[in-house]
This record gives structure tokens, sequence and C-alpha cells, in this order.
């Protein structure tokens, strides 16, 4: 009765919804969009010393290509649809990382031309505070966001139709 | 610093009638002049006196200081004599428009552009007079004394414990 063979050293046994979620939280490809100096930040944590590739974040330079788009700067209105098409040619799933002050609040520029915080249009997963964060804090958020997605439930299911990705962070 | 300066001296001698202010402040000498006269004066200015650079166009709000509320500032560049002076006009909000400095400067266009969009004045005979860093689709002049800071949708900033 039961399993009479035991399985090799070279089987793991796992939920599919892990395996997808792994694979997933292994290959963030960011979207490559920089909208002030928080972009100057995120390319040197993109750059050797820090290295995001070690993460497998690749920056993609087409929406269609990337499953995360870091909001690395202040959202002006002017830019604010532009930041929305791209986030809506972006394929599900897809995260959205607020990186900076401004991208979470709006910053110093409370004026009548800036966005107060990308969350009034964009459902936010990772929030990262600094003006601007300093790389490790970037590396921190993303590693919040592989955490984040590490907790969801049903990725599997959801990729045919069963049901709804469910986020329980 | 000299208390003379040979652009202004002309321009006394031809535009007395419209020459409203003349005065040095900082080493720049800053001519104020009636609206009506002034593509007159910066056509005088580049042809006569060798001004061959528009460097800066914008304006002033005097809001509650002035009875004209704006002040048109055009800045002025000599290349050859290395020389700049400072054109001012005054425009009442009643009649908020001024003659396009295209005609005389191709830099005059962005540039009044921006003073359109941001303070509200209009550009007559202006070639492409629309809003060039605000939406399309904005309401108001921004730069505007009586515009609210945060915009006109939000409550104003009321210090730190609001």
């Amino acid at each position: 009765m039961g399993v009479n063979q035991q399985l090799g050293g070279n089987v793991t046994v796992t939920s599919l919804d892990k395996l997808v979620n792994w694979s997933r939280k292994s290959s963030i490809w960011p979207m490559t969009f920089g909208l002030a100096c928080c972009a100057i930040e995120m390319m040197a944590t993109g750059a050797s010393h820090h290295d995001l590739d070690r993460f497998g974040i690749i920056f993609r330079a087409s929406p269609r290509q990337a499953d995360c788009i870091i909001i690395a700067g202040t959202v002006t209105k002017k830019m604010l649809p532009v930041i929305q098409t791209v986030y809506e040619q972006m394929p599900e799933p897809k995260w959205v990382v607020a990186m900076g002050a401004c991208a979470c609040s709006g910053g110093v520029f409370d004026t009548y031309s800036v966005v107060q915080g990308i969350d009034e249009a964009l459902p936010v997963d990772v929030y990262i505070p600094g003006c601007p964060p300093r790389p490790e804090a970037l590396l921190f958020g993303l590693m919040k966001l592989q955490d984040k997605i590490m907790k969801e439930s049903n990725s599997f299911g959801s990729t045919f139709g069963l049901g709804d990705r469910v986020s329980t962070v | 610093m000299s208390d003379k300066n040979r652009a202004v001296e002309k321009l006394q001698g031809k535009f007395e009638a419209s020459i409203l202010e003349v005065k040095q402040d900082r080493g720049d000498w800053i001519v104020t002049v009636k609206k009506e006269a002034i593509i007159a004066v910066l056509a005088f200015l580049k042809k006569e006196c060798a001004f061959s650079m528009l460097t800066d166009v914008t304006a002033v709000d005097y809001l509650g200081t002035l009875d004209d509320r704006f002040m048109m500032v055009y800045q002025l560049t000599s290349v050859a004599h290395k020389d700049r002076i400072r054109i001012k006009a005054p425009v009442s909000e009643a009649d908020c428009r001024v003659e396009s400095a295209t005609q005389v400067f191709g830099s005059a266009n962005w540039l009044e552009r921006e003073v359109f969009d941001l303070f509200g004045i209009t550009f007559d005979k202006h070639p492409d007079l629309r809003r060039i860093l605000m939406t399309p689709d904005w309401v108001g002049y921004p730069l505007r004394k009586d515009y609210p800071l945060q915009g006109p949708g939000r409550e104003p900033y009321k210090g730190r414990l609001s």
C-alpha cells in the first residue's frame, strides 16, 4: 500500500502554486522606466556593484516583456496617462513598486502639477521610502516583493481560468 | 559700471513718448515701455543697437501691488558689444494681450507659449499659441498669484498641523 518505491534524491515534491511562484519571483523583469533622481539610484542598483541580475531581475525595454514596473520618481499629472498606458500594456501577472517619497506620496512636491502618490492610479505592491532610496533600500523592497509573490495562492490555477490569483499579504 | 548706456540713450532719443521708466539695478539697465511700443522697441534694439539675441521672455504677476497686474519682461543680449538690457512692459488684466515678438526674434516662440500657458497673457500674431508645459485641457494659469498652489480641487495646506 501507498508508495512502495522510495523517491530518488533528484525528485522534489511541491505544489504547482509554489513552483509557479518560485519561478515568477526568480525572474522579475521590471520595465525600463525612470522618471527622476530615483531612476539614477535604480540604474545604480542594476549596475555591477549591486547587480540586480543575481535575483533574476533584468530590465526589459518593452512593457510587453515586463511583469513589474518600478515607479522611480515624481509622477506629474502630465506623465500619469503615459504611465497608465505602459502599465496596461504589461501582461498579467504584474506588480508595481513605488520607489521613493514622490512615488509614494508626492513627496515635497505638494503642488498642482504633481500626482500625490502613484497609488491614486495604480495598485502598488511595495512602497520604498527615501529621497531617493539607496540601492540597498531598493534591493530590500524588491526582496519584499519576492516574499509577497511567494505567498500568493492559486497562481497555477489562475493561469487557465480557475479563479483569481490571491495575494495573502 | 557706467551711468550711461549707448542703447538706452538711443532708445530715449527715439521712443521718448513710449518710455515709462529707465533705471539701473545691480548693473543691469531696465527700460519700461508702453506695451503698444514693445515690437518697435525690440526691432530697433535688434537692428540699430546690435542686440542680436533674445535670451528670455517672461512675465511677473503684481497682483495687488501695481495697477497693471502683469509685467512682460524681455531680456536681450548683444553678443557684439557684450552688453545686456531688460525691456519691461506693463499689461493690464482687462486687456491681457501683447503683440508677439516672434516677428522680431524667432526664439520668442516657445517662451511666449510658456508665458501664455502659465500667466494667461495672449500674444497676438503668434504663429502657434497653445500650452507648452501644462496639458492641453488644463484649466487656469498656474503662475498667477491667485491660483491655488495645490490645485483647484484640493484643500489648501494650512501648516504642519493641518
